[in-house]
């Protein structure tokens, strides 16, 4: 596996890998939204409970690398007791500077991240979208779908060609 | 190589743990004192002058060098010690049998053949000479990582000029059948040159080049507990391969620059150790290689043996997947406790996919994804095997328990 190169991370990602907070799957969550696949080998899903546009709770579930894990806890922990509104506005670089920066090659964790947090407020307000949602899905939004949209090819050519090879 | 911040804090984070098994040999490798002992005098005692310059430094570089090509070709039953060309790693000599081949015998032909298996050092000097005009054949393997042979043989043609096979795949373990594969396709055409990358193999199966039939042979250091630093490609007397970089003089006609003499002699160092009690030591790895895999099927569900059990699988291999969990989280977490493993998942890689060995053998994304690689190494004890065993069922279930993928 030589190419396969294992990456330096902060300690604050070991840290939260070792101990993730807010782990697990939340009974009385008001919405909940996943992002990735496991085909992508990485995938979050993020639980919120909201009440009068304010996030009370937050909590996560991931498969995937360490910093895919660490990525989603410090999110729920970023994101717990603040303005639905505040929330949308984090980006993936806010996750990054808090995790003590990631990688390059892991930004789409936080990506990955984000894009589960705003998927949920989407579905959230459903129909009823507020004014400062924009209409428009953001860069996030967009990088978390090509990564799930990517690997659909990927995995159609290689179907295709599992088929050839008559297995 | 970027630093990134944090890669002080990260070792903190982490800590040294009290118990540590390294199953990583395969990627970097640990070298054992007496290997060390050997390299030692090469660096400021002896030897340490440059081996084609006349002056007495340089010539006793030159004799540890022959001494060295003497203990490896024996070690391959290969009959010149100038058959033996030693380089810095085996990628360069996996570089130089594909592309030194290739330019060497163009008029031979234009067809090159691999497996889909390959290390990456096969596979993309054979991507690089597609592209610059070679045609390029891949041949299939099985679930258990077994070249397609009858694909092999009606794809070898008047003008395949060069097919490469390894010996033992470096991922699952899969011993080929090298011999069959070489008369096949000798069979086809005796013209066709057949390099084999014997990285993976080299002490662990016994290879010998005369009883095999090949042309060419890649070896490895650091797999076989020597430094890093040494290569070595095997070309038999006659068989024409180019030069694919330049600089000064060397006693290797076929890879220029000063010879990396301490890493050489630590090389047939590590060799002569091997070769001493080969049996007893294979036969050691693979009552380890079974407990470890017994035991970890056994105590984690859902989990995967990739490649084959038994005889067909090289002695110090294990690789497995762990359904629901990523491989690259599942390294990080043994780590955590001393079990020191590498993964095929794409999270460790640069690339969104998995090991492309694991996807020629059928697994699905997300088995390749939970993929993790032991290899054993005889200085590994009972013990060794028994921690990692206790470790390994804890740590799967709390991953499982993080995991978004549930059973």
């Amino acid at each position: 596996m030589s190419t396969r190169i294992p990456l330096p991370y902060s300690g604050k990602v070991i840290k939260l890998f070792r101990n993730p907070k807010n782990l697990g799957r939340m009974e009385n969550a008001t919405v909940y939204a996943t992002a990735g696949s496991p085909a992508c080998g990485d995938m979050i899903t993020l639980y919120l409970r909201i009440e009068d546009g304010k996030i009370l709770n937050a909590t996560f579930e991931s498969y995937g690398c360490a910093a895919n894990i660490a990525a989603a806890s410090v999110l729920t922990e970023m994101i717990k007791g603040k303005k639905v509104e505040e929330a949308w506005k984090i980006t993936w670089r806010k996750i990054s500077d808090e995790l003590g920066g990631l990688p390059s090659i892991k930004y789409h964790c936080g990506i990955l991240a984000v894009g589960s947090l705003r998927r949920a407020i989407r579905k959230y307000y459903g129909d009823k979208r507020p004014s400062w949602l924009p209409k428009e899905t953001t860069s996030e939004e967009k990088l978390a779908l090509k990564e799930e949209e990517l690997i659909k090819r990927f995995l159609k050519r290689s179907k295709k060609e599992l088929n050839e090879k008559h297995f | 190589m970027k630093k990134v911040d944090g890669a002080e804090s990260l070792l903190q984070a982490h800590g040294k743990p009290e118990k540590e098994v390294y199953f990583d040999n395969g990627n970097s490798g640990w070298v054992p004192p007496e290997v060390v002992e050997a390299m030692l005098p090469y660096f400021n005692k002896y030897g340490y002058g440059h081996p084609s310059i006349t002056n007495r430094p340089g010539w006793e570089a030159y004799e540890a060098i022959y001494e060295a090509s003497e203990q490896i070709k024996k070690s391959i039953g290969a009959e010149f010690p100038e058959e033996i060309n030693f380089t810095h790693n085996f990628t360069e000599a996996n570089n130089l049998a594909i592309t030194g081949t290739a330019l060497a015998n163009k008029t031979k032909g234009k067809e090159i053949i691999i497996s889909e298996i390959e290390h990456y050092s096969v596979m993309f000097p054979c991507e690089e000479l597609q592209r610059k005009g070679f045609k390029l054949i891949k041949i299939p393997v099985d679930k258990e990582g077994f070249v397609d042979l009858d694909k092999l043989s009606s794809a070898v043609n008047k003008n395949t000029l060069l097919v490469s096979i390894m010996a033992v795949n470096h991922e699952i373990g899969t011993i080929e059948p090298l011999k069959e594969i070489v008369e096949i396709v000798k069979d086809k055409n005796p013209e066709t040159i057949f390099h084999t990358d014997a990285s993976d193999a080299y002490t662990k199966t016994p290879l010998n080049v005369k009883r095999t039939g090949v042309d060419l042979l890649t070896l490895s250091s650091h797999k076989i507990h020597g430094p890093r630093g040494a290569g070595a490609l095997y070309v038999k007397k006659g068989v024409e391969v180019e030069k694919i970089i330049y600089g000064s003089l060397s006693s290797q006609p076929l890879w220029p620059g000063v010879e990396n003499v301490p890493a050489i002699m630590g090389f047939s160092k590590a060799s002569s150790l091997a070769f001493k009690k080969f049996k007893e030591y294979n036969k050691y790895l693979e009552n380890l290689r079974d407990k470890l895999i017994k035991g970890i099927l056994e105590e984690v569900p859902d989990t995967l043996l990739n490649g084959p059990l038994g005889n067909k699988r090289v002695s110090d291999n294990a690789n497995i997947s762990f359904l629901r969990v990523e491989g690259e989280a599942v390294t990080v977490e043994l780590s955590l406790h001393g079990i020191y493993v590498s993964s095929g998942s794409a999270c460790t890689s640069r690339v969104l996919e998995p090991s492309h060995v694991l996807l020629a053998i059928g697994r699905k994304y997300e088995e390749a994804h939970g993929s993790v690689l032991f290899k054993l190494m005889r200085f590994h004890k009972r013990e060794d095997i028994e921690y990692t065993l206790k470790v390994i069922p804890k740590s799967i279930k709390r991953l499982r328990k993080i995991s978004a993928i549930k059973s």
